[in-house]
C-alpha cells in the first residue's frame, strides 16, 4: 500500500482522521458491554449493583461459577447442546455435499427440476405450526430427532456447496473419466480431498447455528434432562429460575435476587466463551463462506 | 441393476429395451449422482413439503383425532377471525413497523462500516478491528436478550449512567415504547459488524487506478467514495436489499419473544410470536396455521414487488 503519490488535501486528511476516532468509538461500543459481563462475573453481587465494576481484590469472588459447576444443569445442557450440534452438523454437511456436487456435475438429467425442486422452499414453506404438527405425528417429538432433521437441509447450504464444486478444476474430473473412474471413485478420491474449504465452512455454519438456537428445543422437548445449553440459558436469564442446586442453603429472598444476579454474569461467559475464543482461528473460513455463497 | 442382468445373462429380453432414450441411460449410467441426491431430496419432502400440504389446515377445522385429511373444510373463516379481531391491526403494524425500521435502520450501516474500513491504510489494524465487530455475530439471541434486561434493568448500569441526569431509573423492558428501539440498535450492535464482510470483500476487488486517476483530476475524498467506491458495491446492495424485504415478515421473532414481557406486549406481539402463542401453547392448530400462511404470503408478494421495482429502476435483479 504504497499511497505517498496521493496527495491527499487538508480536509481528506481531517476526514479521515475523524474516520480513524469513529472507528474507535465502534469498537470500543462492541467490546465494553462484553467486558462488563466478564468482569462483572467475577464481582460480588452486591458491589456491582452498587458501586459498578471494581477493581478492588477483596471485592472479587468466583461464587457463581462455584455454584454452576455445583448444580449440573448447565453442565448436562452443555453435553446435551455438544450432542445436538453434533448430529445435527453431521447430517446436514454430509448430505448437503453429496446433493451439491451431484448438482454441479455438468449435463445431469433433471438438473433443472431438481433445482426448483429445492428452491421453491426457499421461497414458501408450511409454517410452524404444520411443522410441529408433522414432527408430533412421527413420533420425534421429545426426542433429539425432531432438533436434528428437520433444519438439517437448507437450500442455501446446497446453493454454497455446488457453487464450490463447479469452481473445481473440470480437467481433473475429465482425466479420471477417461481413466474410467466412476462417479462414486471420482467423489471420494478427487472431489472430497479438494472439498476440505467447503466442508470446513459448512460445519462451522451449521455447529454454531444449532449451538445457539433454542426455538426448536423449546417446542419440541419437554424433558428437562434433553434441554440443550440455550434452553437452561433461557430459563436462568430470561425467566429469573434459579436451579434449586445453585443454592445450598436457606437464603432470604434479597440474598436469593443477588445470586441469580451473579449467577446470570456467569452463566454468560460460560456459554458464550468457547466461541469467542474459537472464533478468531476460524475467521478466515466464515469469510471464505461469505464469498463463496455472495458468487451465487 | 436388475434389468441389466437379464440382458446380458439370458439375451431374452427384446432389443427395443436396449435402445433407451439418451435421459434413462444417461441416469442408469449415473445412478450413483441420483443416489447422492436421495438424502436430500427425501429430507427436503418431509419436512419441507410435507408442511406445505399440512398448511391446508388453515381452510379446515382441524382435529388431531381426524388428521389433516379428515377434518372438515371451514374455508377462509379462520382468515377471518384473524382478521376481524380486535388485535390483529395492532399486531399486524407491529410487524411491518418492527421489520420496515430495523431494515430502514439497520441496512446502510454495514455498507458505512465497511467504506470506513476500506479508508484505514494499516492492513493489520483493520484486520484487528475486524476480528473485534465480528464477535458479537457469535453470541446467542437468548445471551443477547440476557444481557439486554441486565443493562436495561432498573438497577443495571445504563440507568446509573442515566441516574446522573433523571431523577427515576425507566423501566426499559416494561415500556411498550421502547421496545422497537432496543430490538433495532442490539441488532444493529450483534450484526452490523459481520454483515459488514461482504462489503469489504467488494472493495478490496476496486481497482486502485481509479482512485489514483480521480485524485489526479482532483476528486476530494469524499466525492471518490461516492462515485467510486459506492458504484462498487450497488450490485451486492441491490441482492441484499431484496433478499431482506422478502425476509421482513420473518424478521429477527425468536429475539422478540424473548424480549418479550407482560407489558412491552402492545408493541412487541409481531405475528410470528402470536401464531407461537396462539397456535403452539393454546393448541389453536388451524387458527395458527391460517395466521403463518397470511404471512408467509405477505413475504412472497413483497419479494416480488421488491424484485420487480428494483429491476425497473437499475436492471438488476435476483433470479
Amino acid at each position: 500500500m504504497d499511497n505517498k503519490l496521493i496527495n491527499n488535501s487538508k480536509s481528506d486528511k481531517f476526514i479521515l482522521f475523524l474516520n480513524k476516532i469513529m472507528l474507535g468509538l465502534i469498537v470500543l461500543i462492541v467490546t465494553v458491554p462484553l467486558l462488563y459481563v466478564l468482569l462483572g462475573s467475577f464481582l460480588q453481587p452486591d458491589v456491582l449493583l452498587t458501586k459498578g465494576i471494581s477493581f478492588n481484590p477483596s471485592h472479587w469472588t468466583i461464587d457463581g461459577y462455584v455454584r454452576i459447576f455445583q448444580d449440573g444443569t448447565i453442565m448436562r445442557g452443555f453435553l446435551n447442546s455438544i450432542l445436538y450440534a453434533t448430529g445435527f452438523t453431521l447430517v446436514s454437511v454430509i448430505f448437503t455435499i453429496m446433493a451439491g456436487y451431484s448438482l454441479s456435475v455438468d449435463g445431469l438429467v433433471g438438473k433443472k427440476a431438481l433445482m426448483l425442486y429445492f428452491i421453491i422452499t426457499m421461497f414458501f414453506n408450511g409454517g410452524m405450526v404444520p411443522t410441529y404438527l408433522l414432527v408430533r405425528e412421527l413420533g420425534m417429538l421429545n426426542t433429539p430427532w425432531a432438533i436434528i432433521l428437520p433444519g438439517a437441509i437448507t437450500v442455501w447450504n446446497i446453493i454454497l456447496a455446488r457453487t464450490y464444486f463447479r469452481g473445481l478444476p473440470k480437467g481433473l474430473i475429465e482425466a479420471a473419466m477417461i481413466d474410467g473412474a466412476s462417479d462414486a471413485r471420482i467423489f471420494l478420491s478427487i472431489i472430497l480431498p479438494l472439498s476440505k474449504p467447503i466442508i470446513f465452512v459448512l460445519a462451522l455454519y451449521s455447529f454454531i447455528g444449532q449451538w445457539n438456537a433454542y426455538f426448536d428445543a423449546m417446542i419440541y422437548l419437554e424433558d428437562r434432562s434433553l434441554y440443550p445449553l440455550q434452553l437452561i440459558l433461557r430459563d436462568i436469564l430470561i425467566q429469573n429460575e434459579v436451579q434449586p442446586g445453585m443454592i445450598g442453603d436457606q437464603m432470604a429472598r434479597a440474598e436469593l435476587q443477588r445470586l441469580a444476579e451473579m449467577i446470570k454474569y456467569s452463566a454468560i461467559v460460560i456459554a458464550s466463551l468457547p466461541l469467542m475464543i474459537m472464533y478468531p482461528f476460524f475467521q478466515k473460513y466464515f469469510e471464505k463462506g461469505v464469498m463463496v455463497g455472495s458468487l451465487k | 441393476m436388475a434389468t441389466s442382468k437379464s440382458d446380458t445373462l439370458y439375451g431374452n429380453t427384446p432389443p427395443v429395451k436396449k435402445k433407451k432414450s439418451g435421459a434413462l441411460a444417461y441416469i442408469r449410467k449415473n445412478y450413483i449422482l441420483y443416489l447422492f441426491l436421495l438424502p436430500a431430496i427425501v429430507l427436503v419432502f418431509i419436512f419441507n413439503y410435507v408442511p406445505m400440504y399440512g398448511v391446508t389446515i388453515a381452510f379446515k377445522d382441524f382435529s388431531p383425532i381426524k388428521g389433516v385429511w379428515e377434518s372438515e373444510w371451514v374455508g377462509f373463516e379462520h382468515f377471518r377471525n384473524f382478521l376481524e379481531s380486535p388485535n390483529f391491526q395492532q399486531i399486524f403494524m407491529n410487524t411491518i413497523k418492527l421489520s420496515a425500521f430495523d431494515l430502514l435502520l439497520g441496512f446502510p450501516v454495514p455498507i458505512i462500516l465497511a467504506l470506513m474500513l476500506n479508508q484505514l491504510r494499516k492492513a493489520r489494524v483493520k484486520k484487528n478491528i475486524q476480528l473485534i465487530i465480528y464477535a458479537p455475530h457469535f453470541i446467542s439471541v437468548v445471551v443477547i436478550a440476557g444481557m439486554i434486561f441486565i443493562f436495561l434493568s432498573p438497577a443495571g448500569p445504563l440507568n446509573t449512567i442515566l441516574g446522573l441526569v433523571f431523577d427515576q431509573p425507566i423501566s426499559f423492558m416494561s415500556e411498550p415504547g421502547y421496545f422497537r428501539t432496543i430490538f433495532i440498535a442490539s441488532g444493529i450492535w450483534q450484526g452490523a459488524g459481520f454483515a459488514s464482510i461482504i462489503y469489504v470483500a467488494a472493495l478490496s476487488n476496486v481497482d486502485p487506478q481509479l482512485h489514483d486517476a480521480a485524485t489526479m483530476d482532483g476528486a476530494t475524498l469524499l466525492q471518490r467514495i461516492r462515485h467510486i467506491d459506492l458504484q462498487a458495491l450497488k450490485p451486492t446492495m441491490t441482492v441484499l436489499f431484496i433478499l431482506a424485504v422478502g425476509g421482513i415478515m420473518a424478521i429477527g421473532f425468536e429475539k422478540a419473544y424473548l424480549l418479550q414481557t407482560s407489558m412491552n406486549i402492545p408493541a412487541s406481539e409481531i405475528i410470528d410470536t402470536y401464531v407461537y402463542k396462539r397456535g403452539l401453547q393454546a393448541a389453536d392448530w388451524s387458527f395458527g396455521a391460517a395466521m403463518g400462511l397470511f404471512n408467509s404470503i405477505i413475504s412472497l408478494v413483497l419479494l416480488v414487488i421488491v424484485n420487480f421495482i428494483v429491476k425497473k429502476v437499475n436492471g438488476e435483479t435476483l433470479y
